[in-house]
């Protein structure tokens, strides 16, 4: 049995990660992940945890020492955010590449320039050819039921890819919410004891050469693996989501509908905004207009047969990007799903909005304001503006 | 660690090395003549343990793991460029986290060792080392300094000496080569006050030098680091068969001195019986060719007065003037 506690999103991780007990964790304080390692660092120090907690000197350093770690043969977990996850970036594509299954946090921030420490999804964006699973957390509850998830997905044999697991930075990490954590013994049964799939480094006895050079006869085999891995991952998702459900009452898949089912104009969102679009679309049906939600999950590996199933009755939908891709079409989700709407024979009016750069909250009049222009499209027949920012002083 | 102590070793035989299996096997693919393998075959030989070793990017890396071949039998692993001595440190945090669980039989004993050139080391990678070092994990560094980006095509690094010719220092109508001197990398090394660095080199006069240095480093309950002068002798423009009579000239001459600092203290490890110029180890190279010309005399002169003064410094440090 779960118990309630009062935790912020940052604490919920520390727990989850003191729960999860990894045998190595390396990580270096960035805003607004800091808390999150400190109350770790604390569970080190009292001696609560086995892990050997590495304070590295950068986060590029952090990531390095998860490889290095990983790839010696044990359970490997960080987190960071921003400019830290930037700095980790070469770093993201070598974990993945070397297929090793680590776990990290990855507390979403705007990126410098100009400098702002709070919220949007600019950094994970920023490494979605990265190669890592990544799933976002609508609030504190998600992001630990995430974290426990996480595990065991990227562990599994048919995968084995390292997984982040993402919520919004100051409104999840630094908010006090209501939720309910497993149980110690309960968590430990459920992520398991790590499993070791190829020879680790330390397996002295059978010596294995990680991150060889691979070139022009055997590079594309080896990215298409991994392409495979993540394909993999799909199906381990849901099967993982179910065990889940199983402990915690609370089931998970690749995302969430709210009111989807019958809806014209429907809002493609992820993250904690997706709890302000809920309360709108809840405004709206109170006045006859036929609202609807989704709120993604799972951005890698990108569910878009579910995704265009679950959005292919709709006759408008707004897709709601908290970062930018600059001089594309529109944001990042908003060229995936207009992308794999195509396929439908008779696919939605999409229109993007960008929203919510650096911690700029979305309001409920905000959120009105996407809507209000979905039944303009849905009236028009056509979105004439594809691009466009939903709060912004022009 | 009593300051000063120096590590207890086991004395080993040539015979005895001789009998042990090469870990960096034949069949890879540096160039002839090459310094780094002598050297990392030496380093690999002289440990009594199993091994881990990292990788940074470089002509090693390169050589020895083109897939599906290895020249490895240890467990290996590259991770980038700038990276290998934060790569290492979280493999040996793991193996203490896993020994301290039980996962590891504490009888279970294992040396971990970063290999990275002076381009991995000197420059890109010294952040990674410095906090490598700063945290206490217990591994070996080895910088195989061939004074350059040989990998890349023989770029100027901070070891690169002053004058010498390299691709991004070339000798041009204006500019005779490099115009700095080199870092002074095991200095700063030593500054980190970690129980074990030295300077050393495959030298014919002394087989032992670089192997007793290992075994010394590997004892020792932290990290420790060697530099280790190793020619490319494409970068330095020398015959392939002159390779350690060259490095033995770089430590005749006093320009690579071979030392080392045990809990801080200094202690010379070889005094050449005379020191020689250090004209006669540079005109032995191509790159320094041109500091042969009458207008560069200035450099030469500023050359020798360096390693002098180096020379000097050291002397008082190791208590020898």
């Amino acid at each position: 049995m779960g118990k309630i506690v009062a935790y912020t999103g940052n604490q919920a991780i520390a727990e989850g990660m003191r729960q999860i007990n990894p045998d190595v964790c390396a990580a270096y304080p960035i805003t607004p992940q800091t808390e999150l390692m400190q109350q770790f660092a604390s569970f080190v120090a009292d001696g609560l945890v086995d892990t050997e907690l590495v304070t590295v000197e950068s986060e590029h350093s952090a990531m390095s020492a998860c490889v290095g770690a990983a790839a010696a043969g044990g359970r490997v977990m960080t987190a960071t955010s921003a400019q830290g996850m930037a700095l980790m970036w070469e770093i993201m594509y070598c974990a993945s590449g070397l297929r090793l299954p680590i776990v990290m946090t990855i507390v979403n921030r705007a990126l410098n320039a100009p400098l702002n420490i709070h919220g949007d999804h600019s950094d994970a964006m920023g490494a979605r050819d990265s190669g890592w699973i990544q799933i976002f957390s609508e609030n504190a509850q998600e992001a630990y039921d995430n974290l426990m998830q996480a595990v065991r997905i990227g562990e599994e044999a048919s995968v084995r890819l390292p997984v982040a697991v993402c919520y919004d930075g100051f409104i999840i990490s630094h908010s006090i919410e209501r939720m309910e954590i497993l149980e110690d013994e309960e968590v430990k049964g459920f992520v398991g004891p790590y499993q070791n799939l190829y020879h680790p480094m330390l397996d002295i006895a059978h010596p294995v050469t990680y991150g060889p050079v691979d070139l022009q006869d055997y590079y594309t085999e080896h990215k298409r693996q991994q392409v495979e891995a993540m394909k993999n991952a799909l199906p381990v998702i849901l099967g993982v989501a179910e065990e889940y459900k199983k402990l915690t009452g609370r089931g998970f898949g690749y995302f969430e509908t709210y009111r989807l089912d019958d809806a014209e104009i429907g809002m493609f969102i992820m993250g904690s905004a997706a709890g302000t679009a809920k309360e709108v679309v809840d405004e709206l049906r109170a006045t006859g207009i036929k609202a609807g939600l989704l709120k993604l999950r799972i951005f890698r590996p990108f569910p878009y047969q579910e995704v265009t199933a679950a959005l292919k009755n709709l006759k408008v939908l707004a897709i709601m990007d908290r970062a930018e891709s600059f001089g594309a079409m529109g944001g990042p989700t908003f060229n995936e799903i207009r992308s794999a709407l195509l396929s439908l024979k008779k696919p939605p009016l999409t229109f993007n909005y960008v929203y919510g750069l650096g911690g700029r909250e979305p309001s409920l009049a905000e959120i009105h304001k996407a809507f209000a222009r979905g039944r303009e499209v849905l009236t028009a027949g056509k979105a004439e503006v594809l691009h466009d920012y939903l709060q912004v002083r022009e | 660690m009593n300051a000063g102590a120096a590590p207890a070793t086991k004395p080993i035989t040539i015979k005895q090395l001789s009998q042990r299996p090469e870990i960096l096997v034949g069949g890879h693919r540096l160039c002839p003549g090459c310094g780094a393998p002598i050297a990392l075959r030496q380093i690999l030989l002289a440990s009594d343990y199993p091994v881990v070793l990292a990788n940074a990017t470089g002509c090693v890396e390169v050589s020895t793991s083109i897939f599906p071949f290895t020249s490895w039998r240890a467990p290996w692993i590259h991770n980038a460029f700038e990276n290998a001595a934060a790569t290492i440190s979280g493999a040996e945090a793991m193996y203490r986290s896993l020994k301290r669980q039980g996962k590891i039989p504490p009888e279970q004993e294992i040396r971990f060792i970063a290999f990275g050139g002076d381009g991995g080391t000197y420059d890109i990678g010294l952040q990674s080392l410095s906090g490598a070092l700063e945290r206490g994990h217990r591994f070996l560094y080895v910088c195989y300094n061939n004074e350059g980006y040989m990998n890349t095509g023989i770029q100027r690094s901070s070891a690169s000496p002053l004058g010498a010719d390299t691709t991004t220092t070339p000798v041009g109508a204006a500019i005779p080569g490099k115009r700095e001197f080199r870092k002074d990398l095991t200095s700063i090394v030593a500054a980190h006050d970690i129980p074990y660095v030295a300077q050393s080199a495959t030298i014919p006069s002394r087989w032992g030098e670089l192997i007793n240095k290992v075994r010394k480093a590997l004892e020792v309950p932290g990290p420790s680091f060697i530099n280790v002068l190793a020619s490319c002798n494409r970068g330095w423009r020398h015959n392939m068969d002159e390779t350690l009579e060259l490095t033995q000239l770089a430590v005749d001459t006093c320009y690579w001195p071979l030392y080392e600092v045990i809990n801080g203290e200094y202690r010379l490890t070889y005094k050449p019986k005379e020191k020689k110029p250090v004209a006669e180890w540079l005109k032995r190279q191509g790159r320094f060719r041109h500091l042969f010309r009458p207008e560069n005399e200035g450099i030469l002169k500023r050359v020798q007065e360096k390693v002098d003064q180096d020379w000097e410094r050291l002397l008082k440090k190791c208590g020898e003037l």
